[in-house]
């Protein structure tokens, strides 16, 4: 047995070869990647072409020949970018008019949301049942910190501003309009009537309008209903829009995903007794959210992009900031391109960092090949 | 409860699909322990009428009473009887999202509102009897075609069900695969369990069927005895049937 065992291993081992050097390492994935055939070939030089025209000029622009100095425009000389004004506004780009003072209570809002986030976002975290309160909590938390009360001084909304005022925005639109989605998915495909007709009416009426049309609709004529004397906060009706908005593509993005289910879960759910309820809560939620994950965060990239929209109701966002600054005497024609672009990078991080996060779910989540 | 009471008792049942008669005047009494092989040609109604039972269909007319609970709209009676009866689909339905031992456990965490230990230990047992154990912390996609029929009859025995539907369990599996699952049923038949199994496993039937039911049409057409059903057919739907069955 033992001798047969080790000329088989033998005989193995003999056959056991590397593979090809130019197949593995840097220089196979150059190969595979970047030189696989004649077209990937030109494409690769072509690209390689693009950069070297775009980046070093403007690396120049940016950096090298920049002036980060001075106090208005007229001391930005050279012929680089005007980064001057960052050192007075960045506290206004990114906090809005929020009392000074107070920065601290949005500063600490923002701390609190990275434990919160973790605890929904990653598993296997320790003390995860209180995490998990905690970021049940955390909406709560963050609306005391930043609207005052409790012994904290009030801020009104229109003192919101900045890049704060889209992830204000933004993340509560994200929070709400996943469940809503859900409860207008399932709304759409119930067997009761009632409740089948009025999903189908809510998503196709929205997603039927403009998102600027609702937002004049919030601001304009939803006062006009409102019995005298009483108002709504103009944010809230901003933030209930947009996340009324986004919930009605989340619904569609997510019938789609119930849609792959085959019939058979559900009826294996129903056949082991659980009800409707949890049928769809363990077995056909969890699996239709899970193939709907690109388009679902797709929407909220696109929910998040949106949040610059509430410069119609008069609110600064980080954009509003931009065209203040650039229609400053003091930095007037100096800043168009510098603002835009601290912005745009601000969107970016955000957005690249929730794309990255999704794939890394379904990677996670996929159970296939694990 | 006495031998010979009637576990399962379909009188009178008509079953409409819009316009298509698939369920005709059907009639049929199932006793404690008793096992029932379903067959008959393709669309006459064997999935529908046992997907009746446990209230996967509708039905418009006649009764249906499953231990005692009769099948209406009253959604209490719908999960007694749910709470009795196991099933077997074709096409396995595992859920592909959790692992094999999650999957078993899931209904009796759920739905029993077992401790979760208790549940993993309950469902280790059945994983033993399906001859599986070692597989549990796999995922349904990960196994073959026959592990995952043996899975999702453990998930089903685990939720301790009266009676066991079986839906044509193993015309999806590969000839090597269709052995290991009629095995863990036969077992399953030995331990007394009341079975209604639709097949096509003639092999099966002769083994193990108490009476064999032969469905043409939407009608139970031939209902014996297995000596009686092969070697003594009365109906000569029933002998077409039976020389284009055995003939393969
Ligand atoms: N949901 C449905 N809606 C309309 N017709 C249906 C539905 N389900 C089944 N039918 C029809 O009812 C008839 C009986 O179907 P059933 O699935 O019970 O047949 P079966 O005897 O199990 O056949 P097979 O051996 O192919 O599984 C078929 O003609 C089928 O097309
Ligand atoms: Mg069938």
């Amino acid at each position: 047995m033992t001798i047969d065992n080790n000329s088989n291993n033998d005989k193995a081992n003999q056959n056991i070869k590397p593979p090809p050097a130019n197949t593995v390492g840097i220089i196979g994935w150059i190969r595979k990647n970047l030189l696989g055939g004649w077209v990937n070939t030109l494409l690769t030089l072509i690209s390689i072409y693009i950069l070297w025209l775009v980046l070093p000029p403007l690396f120049d622009w940016a950096l090298l020949n920049a002036d980060f100095s001075g106090s208005s425009g007229k001391e930005c000389t050279t012929n680089g970018a005007c980064w001057a004004w960052l050192d007075q506004r960045i506290n206004q780009f990114f906090y809005g008019f929020y009392p000074p003072d107070s920065y601290w209570r949005v500063n600490l809002s923002l701390i609190l949301l990275l434990p919160a986030l973790a605890y929904i976002l990653f598993e296997n975290l320790p003390y995860s049942t209180y995490g998990r309160w905690f970021a049940l909590s955390y909406p709560i938390i963050s609306a005391v910190l930043l609207l005052g009360g409790v012994g904290l001084e009030g801020v009104t909304t229109d003192k919101f501003g900045g890049f704060m005022l889209n992830l204000v925005a933004g993340l509560a639109g994200i929070i709400l309009s996943l469940p809503i989605g859900v409860v207008l998915a399932l709304g759409r495909r119930s067997k009761l009537p009632l409740i089948r007709v009025f999903s189908i009416a809510f998503i196709e009426i929205i997603r039927g309008v403009p998102l600027i049309t609702l937002l004049f609709v919030a601001v304009i004529i939803v006062q006009l209903f409102l019995p005298p004397g009483v108002s709504l906060d103009q944010l809230i009706r901003v933030m209930i829009m947009i996340t009324i908005f986004a919930s009605a593509y989340m619904a569609e993005v997510i019938r789609g995903g119930l849609q792959a289910i085959p019939n058979g879960q559900y009826e294996a759910a129903q056949a082991v007794g659980l009800g409707y309820w949890r049928s769809m809560r363990l077995v056909i939620l969890p699996q239709a959210l899970k193939i709907s994950i690109p388009g679902i965060v797709n929407t909220f990239i696109g929910l998040f992009k949106d949040t610059t929209l509430v410069i119609i109701i008069g609110l600064f966002d980080i954009l509003g900031q931009a065209r203040l600054l650039q229609t400053n005497p003091d930095w007037m024609g100096k800043v168009d391109h510098e603002t835009f672009l601290l912005a745009a990078l601000f969107f970016f991080i955000i957005c690249f960092s929730m794309s990255r996060y999704s794939i890394n779910l379904e990677k996670r989540l996929d159970t296939t090949n694990k | 409860m006495n031998e010979n009471s009637a576990v399962i008792e379909i009188s009178d049942l008509n079953k409409w699909f819009g316009n298509f008669h698939v369920l005709r005047d059907i009639n049929l009494s199932v006793s404690q322990g008793e096992r029932i092989v379903i067959c008959g040609p393709s669309g006459s109604g064997k999935s529908t009428l046992i997907r009746c039972i446990n209230r996967l269909e509708e039905h418009q007319e006649g009764r249906i009473v499953v231990d005692g609970n009769e099948l209406t709209h009253d959604l209490k009676n719908i999960d007694a009887v749910r709470r009795e009866v196991g099933m077997v689909f074709q096409s396995f339905n595992l859920f592909p999202h959790l692992n094999v031992l999650e999957n078993c456990t899931l209904a009796l965490i759920w739905v029993r509102k077992m401790p979760k230990l208790e549940a993993e230990n309950l469902a280790m047992e059945y994983l033993h009897r399906v001859k599986i154990p070692e597989q549990a912390q796999k995922f349904p996609g990960q196994l073959s075609g026959g592990q995952q029929q043996r899975v999702a009859i453990a998930r089903s025995l685990c939720m301790r069900p009266k009676i066991m539907l079986f839906d044509e369990p193993t015309s999806a599996l590969d000839p090597e695969m269709i052995k290991e699952v009629l095995d863990v049923m036969v077992d399953l038949a030995e331990t007394g369990m009341t079975m209604l199994v639709v097949t096509h496993e003639m092999g099966f039937a002769s083994q193990v069927a108490d009476q064999i039911i032969f469905m043409d049409e939407g009608l139970i057409v031939e209902q014996n005895t297995p000596e009686e059903f092969f070697n003594n057919p009365k109906s000569d739907r029933t002998k077409l049937f039976l020389s284009q069955i055995l003939s393969h």
